[in-house]
This record gives structure tokens, C-alpha cells and sequence, in this order.
């Protein structure tokens, strides 16, 4: 096989596409190219927004985008589109209105979800579908990315949750179209985040299984994707969608709401526009206690003529927020037992979306998982890349990739004829030297075929070695932690402390099934082996060892199964 | 390609393996599995060049592709089930306390058994449906108090705690016991009862109530299980409003403290209710019976046995006794019978040593004392001292074979090589010394 392709290096040439990546977001969009150097960067708009809240607000003939559009939603709720992404290419009877209770309200019209918007001088309201609503958006950010970039925008790839429907997809492709946008591909959120972060490095990534927790405002979606040879296959998928940083706003604009009805014997939340100011303020407040151990929050008039000052500290607002956080947590939990794999499993897990920011989400995350895994978040990594522009990275990424491909290309590559694979449904490995069973994995589960690994192996004492092939499976084995050492004594408290030590649990890989062995003869003391097995479509097996910089060797082949390609 | 750096020891080739070709293919690799790569990334596009260069798609490929391939997506959110009764849209979201809440959220069937997973797809299905601007946009008055229901259903039984609260006072997931004149199997009547009282369990999972097959063991473990019941049922969701101003300090605080009353009292009578349960279960439990029967049969068959077994060893010893009297009676009358006989024989054999003597020195005297002529005192003397000496060492045995010998060879030549065969004989048996004989040596 031959050495990976890595992303474009030289500038892009001044007659080629510029293209981007946008992450559309129900809460928040972002746009990002690929720099010169290879390098994704997310582009700030002209406000200087890299997170653009995906709003749009019309105050008379004049339309207003991002933060200043979601600041509206104080003084011009009905006529601030908010919180829309989930709403296109659905039918009216199955999306969930909850979210744009506070602002502009969708409407049925015809079956096609509309949002009734002043758009003129007069006071009319016209509906305006979700379609358009979503080609200005789109258009916007296009504009912004134009603006920075100083050239035309020639395409993007665009990310969607796992969930995205057909209907969905196409609606988003017109949607586009529509603002002159030509979608190059459209990938799924999660695989955008593992590609931000794996391309970071110019070499393949080691194999590894990645859970992906991406915390947005108003859902949380979970993944678990098998990356092998730098191939992404998601194994499981799980959704929440009433759950997300909106939750967390909520928490907080409870706890001030009570401090001021205390206060004031008003209650903020009963008023719609004091809500509306509250919610915003809380949700800056949260954002800080992101990065310090207290927030204040200050709102002048926030209700009953009443000004509101207070402060609040992490600790009191990670207690109240618990249940919040605890959901979070169940829903990694569930995707991993969907995948039928145990926590232990999981390598690596990225955190993406904003509220990822949460210090004791990517904590509590972490000690879910045994101290071997990565947990990648701003709390629990120094090297983590911003959870906020993961999406967008990977999709500029990708744009870069397929900038040079034409239409046709891009849509033969990206069929079923060419990403459905068979995958390997148990490890593939080699017997070694020493403890019972154990071997060392080549072909991780869920790896596609066709695949090839090489491992280097050693010959200690020379001589008649065996090279032994089998499958195994992974076993979690379950074991009391070890006893304390000096005998504390027996009182009670000792007692119940010792009954609440958990189990140890470790992974352990099984030999299940011998599939072939080779035996190289007369090895020199000290040399080693190196040994390669390929599998095939048809899950053939060719094995090849040989002596590493010497003539001895064994090779030979297992016929597969499956038909053939 | 990945490399796996391991740098770990191979196994030595074990001893007596052989192979042609240094090789073995042993079984193929496990069937695979179709999953979908994500199209994604500078890896996944080097291996759809690969796939595509190698071939051309056909439209049957394109098709096949697309089946069979792993789904990673649950299926969409799907129809409400349950149908709504007029009733139930019509309630006064002010009302939550008495408000079913399984069946708002359209779980009537599923109460305390529904998962947090079922909840949340429930409440998503309802909320589609009935949100205040759906229903606005189908025309319909703008009141969200079914909205309002169901968001309260939802608050309550997403937090776990007020969920057993509200479990614990669910009506319509509790089970009657069956009354006396109830048809059907008992143990399925009961099954269920206690299935749904198993709810209120801190201990997981709780022992089943089997059937008549159960083994007595079973049975006595779970009503053992019941007397000692331990549960979680709490009343309250019960509780009477607490007022929430500061100002009936007094008031506020007598409301709760008859809601503690209220609340301990509610739980004893629950304690009492669930035991007497469990006594009136297990009074008509014919299995209790059926174990008791048992047991007396048991125990009866045993004393029967011991019974049987001493009448047996009575009998027996009954039987010995009198076949030991037979016996002894039976050795007593041998005893006599051969003491009468040795008599006998000792006699006869007294006789027959008389009589052989009487022919040894017969023998003698015919053969004229192994002289010819006559006879001297003193030969006569000394062949008499002789067959005396032979008769004094000889055994009654021997000396009815020696007679009848003498008997047989008549003559005096072979009467003497008789005598003198068997003097010899008994010299070398020791019986007799040579020196003692006189005449019949043969030396
Ligand atoms: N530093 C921070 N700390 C905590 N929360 C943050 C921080 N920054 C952003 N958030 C929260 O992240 C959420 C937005 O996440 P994101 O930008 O990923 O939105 P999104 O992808 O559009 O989400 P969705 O589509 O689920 O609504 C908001 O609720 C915001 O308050």
C-alpha cells in the first residue's frame, strides 16, 4: 500500500477554489478554511464572532445576523428567527418547537414550517419557510467567509449530526444552492471532530476507538467511531435532544430568578422580555465560570424596575447543575453499551461543541474512564483544540481534500459502492511468548477490509520460533483490589470504607481461535521478525514472516469466506 | 499501511511440529460485517481511489452496496400508541398531583417498568404532537394546559426520586390480591400480585413465586423474603401543601409536622397491609400443605420402616432362637449318637488289634520260628521278643496292614521276609531301634 496522501501543502493556486467548511449548528454556526500551510482555522466574521449564533432578526427592512440578531431576542423576539437547523427538511407535524418558544414561533403553512416575520416598514408579517430562512443564514456566512478570504467561496462541506435524514440532506443542499453555495459533500459531526484532531499529525493514526461527545446548546449527540488506518466507521450513535447548554442556562437563570423573587418579590421569569435578559446574562455568566471560580452577573431594569447584581461561584453552580451533568454522562454511557463495547474500550474520547467548555463535564467524563483514555477537552488536556470549532475544522479539512475534485468524483467516492466495507468482526493477532493466551493484536476489530498490519516481533534465545495467528476476543476480567498491606484495624469505619472499593477491571485479550501458524527455523539469538498479515475483501488471509535483514521466513495463505470483490 | 510496534518475544516452535511448507492454515477468519465507512479524510479517499481504480461500479453493485449494511440510527420517533381519551387532553394541568402521569406521557401499560429510554421517547412523541404552536397552527385554541400536563409528567418521572414518589402512590400498577371466589391458577393469580409489590424492593431482583413444581426451599426462602421485606415505598407525594410564605410561620410548620405524621402512619399500615398479605398467601399456599403432608408422610414412612425393621429383627431373632435349639438339640443327639459309635469302633478296633496280634505271633509260630527242626526256648523266646517289640512300636494301622500282609504270604520263608521288611521299615522309620531286635535284622 502506498504512503497515506496528506492534505494539500502548497498555497492554492490563485485560479483554484477557495472552499470552506461550515459547521451549521442550531445554535451556532461556524465557517473555516484551510490555511496555505495546511493549517484549519476557523474565520471570525466581521463582528468578530467565530461562534456566529445561527439567528437571523428583522427590524424593519433591515436584517441583522449572529450576536446582534440574538441580542434582539429581548426587544424583537417575534421577529428573531433562533434555534432553526433542526426544523429544514422536516415536516411541520414532526419538529419540536420547544426551543423557539421565545422567540419567533414556527408556523404550518402548507406543511412547510414557516416563521411569520415583519420584514417591511409596515407591520404586516409575511411567512417566510424554513428553506429561505436557511439560505440567508448560509448566505451570511458565505459573505463573511468571502469578506476574510478576499475571493470567491467555490464550495463547502458542511456538517450535520449523525441523524440527519436523506430529506434533511437534500433540503440543506437546496437551501444552499439557493444562496449560491455549492455543498461540496456533507459529513456527519462527529468523523469532523476525530478528522480535526487526527489531522494534526502528517502520519496514519494508530488504531483506535474514539468516542465522540458533542455538547451543544439545544441537544447532545454521542458517537463512537472506529478510526483503523486513519478510516472512520461509526459503530453506535445516541441523541438527547433535551439536553444541552440551554439546560445548564436554565439552572442558572433558576437560581437567579429565586435570588431576585427573594430580593424583589418579582419574579423575573414571569415577565418575557426579563426572562429574555436573564437568559442571556446567565448564559455569559455560565461561559465565565467556564474559566474562573466566580461569575458576576449585572443586569440593569432586569424586572420590576429592579437592577440585578450578583455573583456566583463554580462549585454552587456545578451542585446545581448536577442532574444536568448526570444526563450528560448517562448518554456516554448508553452510546458505549449500544456499541457493545464496555467503557474500557474506548481509547480516546473528544469532547466537541460549546459546552464542552465545562470544566466538570469533561471531569466527570473522565473519571468514567480508566486514566489510560484521552480525554480531549480545554479542562483535561493542555493540547485540546477548542471544542467549539472542532466541526468546523474538520469540514475545511475535508473541503480541502475533495477542493480539486470534480461533482461526479465526489459523488462516486462518497457511494455505498465504495464506503460499505466488510469490517473484521473479531481482533487478528499473534500468539507471544509468556503469559497464558495473550497475543498481540494486529487487525483491531471493526477494521475494513481490504487491510494489512506489520508487527516486528523478537527472538530472545534464537532458534525455532512459531508465529501463531488466531482471533481473539476481549475480555473484561473483574478483580477485588488488592488488600491493604498492614492490617488496619477492625473498626467499623475501616470496615465500610474497604466494602466501598470498587472492582478492579481489566482488559484482556483471549486467544479464541488459532487461524494459522508459520514457523521460521534457526533464527540467530537476538534477531527479529517481522510479521505481515493482509487481509483481503474477501477476508483471505495471506501471512508473510520473515527474519528482519535475514533470508529465513515462512509465508502462506488462509482462503477467505466471503465472496469476492 | 499501520505498523504495530511490539518488539515482543515470539514462542518457541513447539516440539514435533511439521508442516510441508512451514505453514498451517488452520480455519478462516470470522464472517464479516458491512458497515459504512465515513467518506471522510485524506486515508478514506486513498482507499476509495484504490476501489474505484480497480473497478467500474454497475448499477446492481450500487444497489447491493446499499443493503445489508449496518444501521448505527434508531428507527424515528414513530406513532403515538396509546389513544388519548378526551378525558385525559381535557385535565387541569393544576391538578398534577392527581394526574396519571404514565398515561399522559401515553405509558399506561408500561408504569413503573418503563425505562428512562421510554420516558424520553414518550415525552419527545407527545411534545411533537401537542406543543401550544402545533396546535395553534392546526386551529385549535391556543390552550397548552395538555402541554402543561405533560411537561409535568415529564418532570416528575425524569428525576428519579420523585418518580418512586410518585411509584409509590401509582394506584393503577398495584395488584389485588385474587378474592376466594377468584377462577384461575393460583400461583399465576398471585404471581402477580406479588410482581407488583416487588416494585417497592431495595433489594434486586426478588425471589419469583414459582409454582407447584417449586421445591420447598424456594417456597420457604421466598416467604422468608416477605416477612423481612424491605422497601422503598414513601407517601409524600401524599404530603398537603406546605404554604410557601414566611409569614404563617406557625401554620407552615403544623402542616408539615402532620405530613410527617401522616407519612409515618401511611407507611406502617403499608407494613401491615403487605404482611398481612403474606400471611393470607401463604394460608392458602397448598404447597405449605403439600410440604407438611409430606413431610408427615415422611416422618410417617419412617416410623413405619423403624416399625417393619424391629418386627423383622424379632423375627429374626425368633427364627435363630429356635433354629439354635434345633441345632443344639440336633448336636446333642450326634454327640451321643458318635460317643455310642467311637465306643464301638474302639472296641472293634481293640478287637482287631487283639486279632492281628494273635496273627502276628500265629505267623511266627506256623512258620516255626524261622527255624527248621525244632525250635529252642530261646529262639522261640527271642522271635517272640521280637514280633513283641514290633507289636509294642506298630500303630493299630499299620499292624492290620502288616496282619493281612502275613495273611497273604503264607509260607515260612515268606513270612520271615514279611517280618523282616517290616522290622526294616520301622527301623528306618525310627519306630524301632536295630539294636533291639534280636532275630529279625536283617543284618
Ligand atoms: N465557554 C463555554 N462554557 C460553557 N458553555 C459554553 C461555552 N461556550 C459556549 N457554550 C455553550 O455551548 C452551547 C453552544 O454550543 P455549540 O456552539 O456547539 O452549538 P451548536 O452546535 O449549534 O449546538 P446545537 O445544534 O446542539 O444547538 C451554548 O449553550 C453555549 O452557551
Amino acid at each position: 500500500m502506498s504512503a497515506a496522501p496528506s492534505p494539500p501543502a502548497s498555497p492554492p493556486e490563485s485560479d483554484s477554489k477557495t472552499v470552506i467548511g461550515i459547521a451549521f449548528g442550531n445554535t451556532n454556526s461556524s465557517i473555516a478554511y484551510t490555511s496555505p500551510d495546511g493549517k484549519a482555522e476557523v474565520i471570525a466574521n466581521e463582528e468578530g464572532d467565530r461562534q456566529i449564533p445561527s439567528v437571523l432578526s428583522y427590524i424593519g427592512s433591515e436584517e441583522y445576523h449572529g450576536a446582534q440578531a440574538k441580542s434582539h431576542l429581548v426587544r424583537n423576539a417575534k421577529n428573531t428567527v433562533c434555534y432553526f437547523r433542526d426544523f429544514l427538511g422536516k415536516s411541520f407535524a414532526s419538529i419540536d418547537p420547544t426551543n423557539s418558544h421565545t422567540s419567533a414561533h414556527p408556523v404550518d403553512v402548507g406543511g412547510t414550517t414557516s416563521f411569520n416575520l415583519q420584514q417591511t416598514e409596515d407591520e404586516t408579517a409575511t411567512p417566510v419557510s424554513i428553506s429561505e430562512i436557511t439560505t440567508r443564514h448560509l448566505l451570511r456566512l458565505k459573505d463573511s467567509a468571502s469578506d476574510f478570504l478576499g475571493s470567491k467561496i467555490g464550495g463547502a462541506v458542511i456538517t450535520v449530526p449523525t441523524d440527519f435524514t436523506d430529506a434533511q440532506r437534500s433540503a440543506l443542499i437546496a437551501a444552499a444552492k439557493a444562496a449560491d453555495l455549492e455543498v461540496l459533500q456533507i459529513i456527519h459531526e462527529p468523523v469532523a471532530a476525530c478528522l480535526a484532531y487526527d489531522a494534526r499529525n502528517n502520519t496514519i493514526p494508530t488504531d483506535k476507538t474514539i468516542l465522540v461527545v458533542d455538547l451543544g446548546g439545544t441537544r447532545c449527540d454521542a458517537a463512537v467511531v472506529s478510526s483503523r488506518g486513519g478510516m472512520y466507521t461509526i459503530i453506535a450513535t445516541a441523541h438527547d435532544y433535551e439536553l444541552g447548554g440551554l439546560q445548564l442556562d436554565q439552572v442558572l437563570v433558576d437560581h437567579f430568578a429565586k435570588e431576585f423573587l427573594k430580593r424583589n418579590k418579582v419574579d423575573p421569569r414571569e415577565d418575557a422580555r426579563s426572562l429574555a435578559k436573564l437568559k442571556l446574562e446567565a448564559e455569559g455568566t455560565k461561559r465565565t465560570l467556564s474559566l474562573g471560580n466566580s461569575a458576576t452577573i449585572s443586569i440593569e431594569s432586569l424586572a420590576g424596575g429592579y437592577d440585578f447584581h450578583s455573583t456566583v461561584n463554580r462549585l454552587r453552580y456545578e451542585m446545581l447543575a448536577k442532574k444536568v451533568f448526570d444526563q450528560i454522562v448517562g448518554l456516554a454511557e448508553s452510546v458505549v453499551t449500544k456499541a457493545e463495547l464496555d467503557l474500557l474500550d474506548i481509547d480516546e474520547v473528544i469532547l466537541s461543541g460549546g459546552t464542552s467548555h465545562t470544566p466538570k463535564i469533561a471531569s466527570r467524563l473522565a473519571q468514567i474512564f480508566p486514566v489510560t483514555t484521552q480525554i480531549n477537552a480545554p479542562a483535561t488536556s493542555a493540547v485540546a483544540l477548542n471544542p467549539s470549532e472542532l466541526s468546523a475544522r474538520g469540514a475545511a479539512i475535508q473541503a480541502s481534500l475533495i477542493a480539486e475534485f470534480d461533482q461526479e468524483d465526489i459523488e462516486q467516492s462518497t457511494h455505498p459502492a465504495v464506503t460499505v466495507a466488510p469490517h473484521l468482526v473479531k481482533s487478528v493477532g499473534v500468539v507471544i511468548d509468556g503469559a497464558d493466551d495473550s497475543f498481540q493484536t494486529l487487525l483491531e476489530a471493526q477494521t475494513a477490509v481490504p487491510a494489512r498490519r506489520t508487527a516486528q516481533f523478537i527472538v530472545p534465545n534464537g532458534g525455532d520460533v512459531i508465529v501463531k495467528i488466531c482471533e481473539g476476543v476481549r475480555e473484561i476480567v473483574v478483580s477485588k483490589p488488592e488488600a491493604k498491606p498492614n492490617g488496619v484495624k477492625d473498626d467499623d469505619d475501616s470496615e465500610e470504607e474497604e466494602e466501598e472499593e470498587a472492582d478492579v477491571r481489566n482488559r484482556v485479550f483471549k486467544v479464541e481461535r488459532v487461524v494459522a501458524e508459520a514457523a521460521v527455523r534457526g533464527v540467530e539469538k537476538g534477531s527479529k521478525i517481522e510479521v505481515t498479515l493482509n487481509v483481503g475483501s474477501d477476508l483471505a488471509l495471506s501471512v508473510a514472516a520473515r527474519v528482519v535483514g535475514g533470508q529465513q521466513g515462512a509465508r502462506g495463505t488462509v482462503e477467505g469466506t466471503d465472496k469476492k470483490e | 499501511m499501520a505498523s504495530v510496534k511490539s518488539l515482543r518475544p515470539l514462542p518457541a516452535l513447539p516440539e514435533g511440529w511439521s508442516a510441508e511448507s512451514n505453514f498451517i492454515a488452520h480455519a478462516p477468519l470470522s464472517a464479516s460485517v458491512h458497515r459504512k465507512l465515513e467518506p471522510v479524510g485524506p486515508h478514506f479517499l486513498a482507499h476509495a481511489r484504490r476501489k474505484r481504480h480497480s473497478r467500474t461500479f454497475s448499477e446492481d453493485d450500487r444497489i447491493q452496496a446499499s443493503q445489508n449494511v449496518k444501521s448505527v440510527e434508531d428507527d424515528d420517533v414513530g406513532e403515538i400508541s396509546e389513544p388519548e381519551s378526551p378525558l385525559l387532553l381535557q385535565r387541569d394541568p393544576k391538578d398534577w398531583k392527581n394526574q396519571d402521569h404514565y398515561a399522559v406521557l401515553g405509558l399506561s401499560k408500561y408504569r413503573y417498568k418503563a425505562t428512562d429510554e421510554q420516558i424520553k421517547k414518550a415525552h419527545r412523541k407527545k411534545v411533537l404532537k401537542h406543543h401550544p404552536d402545533k396546535r395553534a397552527a392546526s386551529g385549535a385554541t391556543e390552550d397548552d394546559s395538555f402541554f402543561k400536563c405533560i411537561q409535568k409528567a415529564m418532570e416528575v418521572l425524569s428525576d428519579p426520586a420523585r418518580r418512586r414518589q410518585f411509584d409509590s402512590v401509582d394506584e393503577d400498577a398495584n395488584r389485588d390480591p385474587p378474592t376466594k371466589k377468584a377462577k384461575g391458577n393460583f400461583f399465576k393469580l398471585w404471581s402477580v400480585v406479588f410482581e407488583s409489590e416487588a416494585r417497592f424492593s431495595k433489594n434486586q431482583p426478588v425471589p419469583k413465586f414459582g409454582d407447584e413444581k417449586s421445591t420447598e426451599q424456594a417456597v420457604e426462602e421466598f416467604y422468608n423474603f416477605w416477612y423481612n421485606f424491605d422497601s422503598w415505598r414513601t407517601f409524600e407525594y401524599l404530603d398537603e401543601d406546605v404554604p410557601d410564605d414566611n409569614e404563617n410561620r406557625d401554620q407552615k410548620r403544623s402542616v408539615e409536622r402532620k405530613n410527617k405524621a401522616s407519612r409515618t402512619k401511611r407507611k406502617t399500615e403499608d407494613t401491615a397491609r403487605l404482611r398481612k398479605l403474606v400471611d393470607d398467601c401463604q394460608n392458602l399456599d397448598t404447597r405449605i400443605k403439600a410440604f407438611r403432608d409430606a413431610k408427615k408422610k415422611q416422618r410417617n414412612a419412617k416410623r413405619d420402616a423403624r416399625d417393619a425393621e424391629e418386627k423383622r429383627v424379632a423375627e429374626e431373632a425368633r427364627i435363630k432362637a429356635e433354629e439354635d435349639k434345633k441345632r443344639k438339640e440336633e448336636e446333642e443327639v450326634a454327640a451321643k449318637a458318635s460317643k455310642e459309635s467311637s465306643k464301638k469302633a474302639k472296641e472293634a478296633a481293640k478287637t482287631a488289634v487283639k486279632k492281628n496280634k494273635r496273627v502276628l505271633k500265629g505267623s511266627v509260630k506256623d512258620a516255626n520260628y524261622f527255624v527248621s527242626g525244632i525250635a529252642s526256648p530261646d529262639v522261640i523266646d527271642k522271635v517272640l521278643s521280637d514280633v513283641e517289640l514290633i507289636i509294642a512300636k506298630i500303630d493299630a494301622e499299620d499292624l492290620g496292614v502288616f496282619a493281612k500282609k502275613l495273611e497273604a504270604n503264607k509260607g515260612a520263608d515268606a513270612v520271615k521276609a514279611t517280618y523282616l521288611a517290616q522290622a526294616s521299615g520301622m527301623v528306618s522309620k525310627g519306630l524301632i531301634k536295630a539294636g533291639e531286635l534280636k532275630i529279625l535284622t536283617s543284618a
